[in-house]
């Protein structure tokens, strides 16, 4: 295996099996929003184009499953997208 | 700590949009000369692990969560320009396909974590680098450039949020501060321990060309060594 391959596996592992037991509390600005009254102007505006809302599989009952299923899936993506842009970008490439 | 989208104003979206494009054009011209197709994949990789990693929020305070921001851990291994770019597509990835981080807010976060936290962690790390010749000055110098990357974050985010009228800067900078120093914590243990693993896995040393220690330094954002 190229050695980059053992940081994707590490990547989808860290997804697979760590996300799932995430902090669900909100995150710093999340909370500092709350506590100064302003969380409630946040809006979706993309909500019903989104794939994947707040990292969830649609038709994945099961929170934990559809967390990790998200997660894998988004980190496969993020690898393409940038594998990919670099491609397009490389130099070498004319 | 990304800003979703109602709580920044047109001018403050059109600005740092503006600003996050001409960086993002800066660090596509920085990177492309100096990656070699090898160095590809090894930012692909960085990317899905910075995504994969910011999925895991760890507890802060009482009833606050923070997860890692990846731009000093991007930006020690392969430099501020490809770091940028590592955050970027991930902050894209995240906006379009999960919702996190607003549409039109991508220009804003990109600017205070793809540009102002890559270049944060850069000056600290080096200036650290350069002066500091004590043992552990290389494990103080990422843990501290992790730390003020989300430090810088916070502020940018602060200023913003307070460029578009959303919360007053005196209301908003001290508790935005207080709890990304506590989350700036953890991203320096994160990034500590990570910058160990893959540079050791991928081969790839920190060093922005500062010859002050036996390491062989690689080039500034040279992308490093990879295999």
């Amino acid at each position: 295996m190229r050695k980059w391959g053992v940081i994707l596996l590490t990547a989808v592992l860290v997804a697979l099996i760590l996300s799932p037991f995430a902090s669900t509390h909100p995150d710093g600005l999340e909370k500092v929003a709350e506590n100064l009254a302003f969380a409630d102007k946040s809006e979706t505006l993309m909500a019903r184009f989104s794939p994947m809302p707040d990292y969830a599989v649609r038709g994945i009952s099961d929170g934990k499953i559809s967390t990790a299923m998200a997660g894998v899936i988004g980190t496969v993506i993020t690898f393409f997208a940038v594998f990919g842009l670099m491609k397009a970008l490389s130099p070498g490439r004319r | 700590m990304h800003i979703p989208d109602g709580f920044l104003d047109a001018k403050t979206i059109i600005t740092t949009a503006a600003i996050s494009a001409y960086a993002i054009k800066n660090d596509v011209e920085k990177a492309r000369r100096s990656l070699g197709d090898r160095g590809i994949p090894v930012l692909g990789v960085m990317a899905a692990f910075i995504f994969a990693a910011q999925m895991v929020n760890f507890p802060v305070m009482a009833g606050t969560s923070g997860h890692l921001l990846g731009a000093a851990l991007a930006t020690i291994l392969l430099g501020p320009y490809s770091a940028g770019l590592i955050i970027a597509s991930v902050l894209i990835v995240q906006s379009l396909f999960f919702q996190d981080g607003g549409i039109l807010a991508l220009g804003a976060n990109i600017l205070n974590m793809a540009v102002a936290s890559p270049m944060a962690a850069y000056y600290i790390y080096v200036a650290l680098k350069k002066y500091a010749r004590f043992t552990c000055a290389d494990t103080i110098a990422t843990f501290a450039a992790s730390w003020f990357s989300v430090m810088v974050a916070a502020v940018f985010t602060s200023l913003e949020l307070a460029l578009s009228g959303t919360v007053p800067l005196k209301t908003v900078i001290l508790p935005m501060a207080m709890v990304h120093a506590a989350i700036g914590i953890g991203e320096g243990l994160i990034t500590t321990v990570a910058v160990a693993y893959i540079g050791r896995v991928l081969n790839l040393k920190a060093g922005f060309g500062i010859k002050n220690s036996a390491e062989t330094a690689i080039d500034v954002d040279g992308g490093g060594r990879a295999n």
